[in-house]
């Protein structure tokens, strides 16, 4: 396929036309709205079977795709922000209803302020909703990760709904240069739906979203996680054909630098490729330096970050959201994972790139310089402007 | 009136069977048992969060012969919905071949408070499915708190009459009403001890090619403090005294239809509401000698709205 130039929104919609799923329920939100009004176009074109429903709220939408899917369907959405907010109380419903709904969210801060601009505080406030996390570094990767979310959500071992991440406007409306892949290729690739007892087959009559009791409850979660511990082997095995396909090679977590590094940072999303530009620049200072980003944030892939950063002199930890009054959030998953190990590198927190703040090139060369120096503190909260 | 006869009715599926977990005199089984004797089609069965969800599904056991699902509370109509257009995607794609029915169970805080955003807005979309609101008017689940639908007056646990404040002090919200407002094909006011009436507008709500609402006077016995027993004549009682009038609007023409027609053309006598409110413990302070005022004051309430709706229904 020819190179496009296309922004990570239309390159989601485009995706979502190729695998083509039975049913679509949304409600426009900022800077999520180019997904749904492209993807709207199909549908008014006849490029797609899709029933499209323009719902009244994300709270519904999220409802009307758990129901489509455990009625039979395959079913995607995409929201961002307040809307992941609103959604909220469906999140852990739909992945105990064990449907492996597709879910683009365009990342953007969490109100208030009300702030249209870009961080991880919606996906971060949904982490423990038993939902898979993927994360994309730039609008290839967008695009990459949406056509391989379903064959990992709806794998027999995992089904459970998966949330592809991609960062507001830094990546929904900047225009990048892409490969696409053949729309049949996707199409084979992703292969055809098969539900599991689904609603809609009469004859078979099954019971959906029933009332547990202390008996129960804890066994139906302790599923959950079974099945979560499956998605990181799955993941690999949809890596490896993807990379089959396509030639692009995606891991669990991704390294830059990191086998000789002293020093790594651990990031998610657009900023690693800023990261990556600045272990670039260090690197030619003769700093050994290296970044990491987890494709695959939840479940959490310890034992793959471990393996890059054992025995590393010191780890900076960005989070691009806070739980005021405690650390970001991957800060005390990368703590645990390395805890395993008797000998520690020395960890560092950086909240950054809070409601939109740039995050540059330089800042990050800071943070590095910084942790080399002895000058970090464990805790850091950057982007204050005083 | 029912298209099918007694004798047909009996043989029909048991969709919702014996040994759930409603309580003794609960009129939401009976509810939707008539229900779901207004189809023979393959039928998809959805429930918001309350009573009749916690009693019908309790893992393991469940009493559903046919397809169900429950997602949350607000969101009854959406579930559906999503269900629906699962099936119409499919359909389309000839993924599957027969025709199905689609029908929601909510109680009244899942339909006039909590779930009506929801409810609107399937409505507006056109979804062709069945919302049954099972209005026990109040969150009995929960332990008789006031909702939207609770009557003027009435003792609930967060409108209880003390010595300055006798019971609820507004009343409910026409809701019926506010659904036909939505131009939907199908909207209509039901009661159990009426199944000839409430089965016949099941059929014709199944069958009306869009949207249907069902509004159901369903007594409860341990929220409305009267004997279990009692439930049907409960129900009887509200549809005599025009607290509850049945009627339906079929593309925005109403009809008054049994009980009440009889009432309207002068065949059947309209009884005082104090028959309702005296067979009611939630009523009971409204007996006292201070609170006549209050009890004619709902008297007149109720005539202003019967005269109203007649006069709907002679359009």
């Amino acid at each position: 396929m020819v190179d496009i130039a296309i922004n990570g929104d239309n390159a989601i919609a485009l995706a979502w036309r190729q695998i083509n799923p039975d049913v679509c329920a949304a409600y426009p939100i900022t800077p999520q709205t180019i997904i749904v009004e492209k993807f709207s176009e199909y549908v008014a074109d006849g490029e797609v079977d899709t029933e499209f429903v323009c719902v009244e709220s994300e709270h519904s939408a999220i409802t009307v795709c758990a129901a489509s899917a455990s009625a039979g369907a395959r079913t995607f959405t995409a929201t961002a922000s307040q809307g992941l907010a609103y959604m909220w109380e469906m999140l852990p419903i739909t992945s105990a209803m064990r449907v492996p709904i597709v879910m683009a969210v365009a990342n953007r801060a969490i109100s208030g302020p009300i702030n249209i601009n870009n961080d991880h505080g919606d996906a971060m406030s949904a982490r423990d909703c038993g939902w898979i996390m993927m994360f994309a570094e730039n609008v290839q990767e967008a695009y990459d990760n949406s056509v391989m979310a379903p064959r990992i959500a709806e794998h027999p071992k995992v089904q459970l709904p998966i949330m592809t991440n991609l960062d507001g406007f830094i990546l929904t409306h900047a225009v990048e240069r892409m490969t696409p892949i053949d729309t049949n290729d996707v199409k084979k690739f992703v292969g055809e739906y098969n539900a599991q007892y689904p609603l809609l087959d009469w004859k078979h009559p099954v019971t959906h979203g029933l009332m547990d009791g202390p008996e129960f409850y804890s066994e139906h979660k302790y599923q959950m996680v079974q099945a979560m511990d499956k998605v990181l082997e799955v993941s690999e095995e949809v890596f490896k054909d993807f990379k089959k396909l396509t030639g692009r090679e995606y891991h669990l977590v991704e390294q830059y630098m990191c086998k000789d590094a002293d020093y790594v940072t651990v990031v998610l999303g657009s900023s690693y490729g800023t990261m990556k530009a600045a272990v670039d620049e260090l690197r030619k200072e003769g700093l050994k330096v290296g970044a990491c980003m987890p494709r695959i944030f939840r479940p959490w892939p310890a034992e793959s970050l471990v393996k890059i950063l054992d025995g590393k002199k010191g780890v900076a930890v960005m989070d691009k959201h806070l739980g005021i009054g405690a650390y970001g959030p991957m800060y005390p998953d990368v703590v645990a994972a390395l805890s395993t190990k008797s000998k520690m590198p020395k960890t560092y927190n950086y909240i950054y790139g809070l409601g939109g703040k740039d995050a540059r090139v330089c800042d990050f060369k800071k943070i590095f310089k910084d942790m080399i120096a002895g000058k970090s503190k464990q805790f850091n909260f950057t982007g204050v402007e005083e | 009136m029912s298209s099918k006869s007694i004798k047909d009715l009996i043989k029909s599926d048991v969709r919702i069977t014996s040994g759930h977990r409603l309580c003794a005199g609960c009129a939401e089984g009976i509810i939707a048992k008539q229900v779901l004797m207004g189809t023979d089609k393959p039928v998809v069965v959805t429930s918001a969060t309350g009573c009749f969800e916690v009693s019908t599904t309790i893992f393991p056991y469940t009493a559903w012969n046919v397809p169900w699902i429950h997602t949350a509370f607000a969101n009854a109509a959406a579930t559906c919905a999503g269900v629906e257009v699962a099936y119409r995607s499919l359909k389309r794609q000839g993924k599957i071949k027969d025709e199905m029915r689609f029908v929601t169970f909510a109680g009244d805080g899942a339909t006039y408070d909590i779930g009506f955003q929801a409810l609107s807005g399937a409505l507006e979309r056109g979804h062709q499915m069945m919302f049954v609101c099972f209005n026990n008017e109040a969150y009995m689940n929960t332990g008789i708190q006031r909702s939207g639908a609770t009557s003027f007056g009435a003792s609930t646990t967060t409108s209880p009459a003390g010595s300055v404040i006798p019971g609820k002090a507004e009343y409910p919200k026409d809701f019926s009403m506010i659904i036909a407002a939505h131009n939907i094909p199908y909207v209509a006011q039901a009661s159990p001890h009426n199944w000839r009436d409430l089965i016949f507008k099941s059929e014709r709500g199944f069958e009306c090619g869009g949207p249907a609402f069902i509004n159901a006077i369903s007594p409860c016995p341990r929220g409305w403090r009267c004997p279990t027993d009692d439930t049907i004549l409960m129900a009887k009682l509200a549809v005599e005294t025009c607290v509850w009038p049945l009627w339906e609007c079929v593309n925005g023409e109403f009809t008054l239809t049994a009980e009440s027609e009889r009432i309207a053309e002068g065949k059947q006598e309209k009884k005082p509401v104090t028959d309702w409110i005296n067979a009611q413990g939630r009523f009971k302070h409204l007996t006292r000698e201070k609170y006549v005022p209050i009890v004619e004051n709902i008297q007149a309430d109720v005539d202003k709205k019967w005269e109203k709706l007649q006069k709907l229904c002679k359009l």
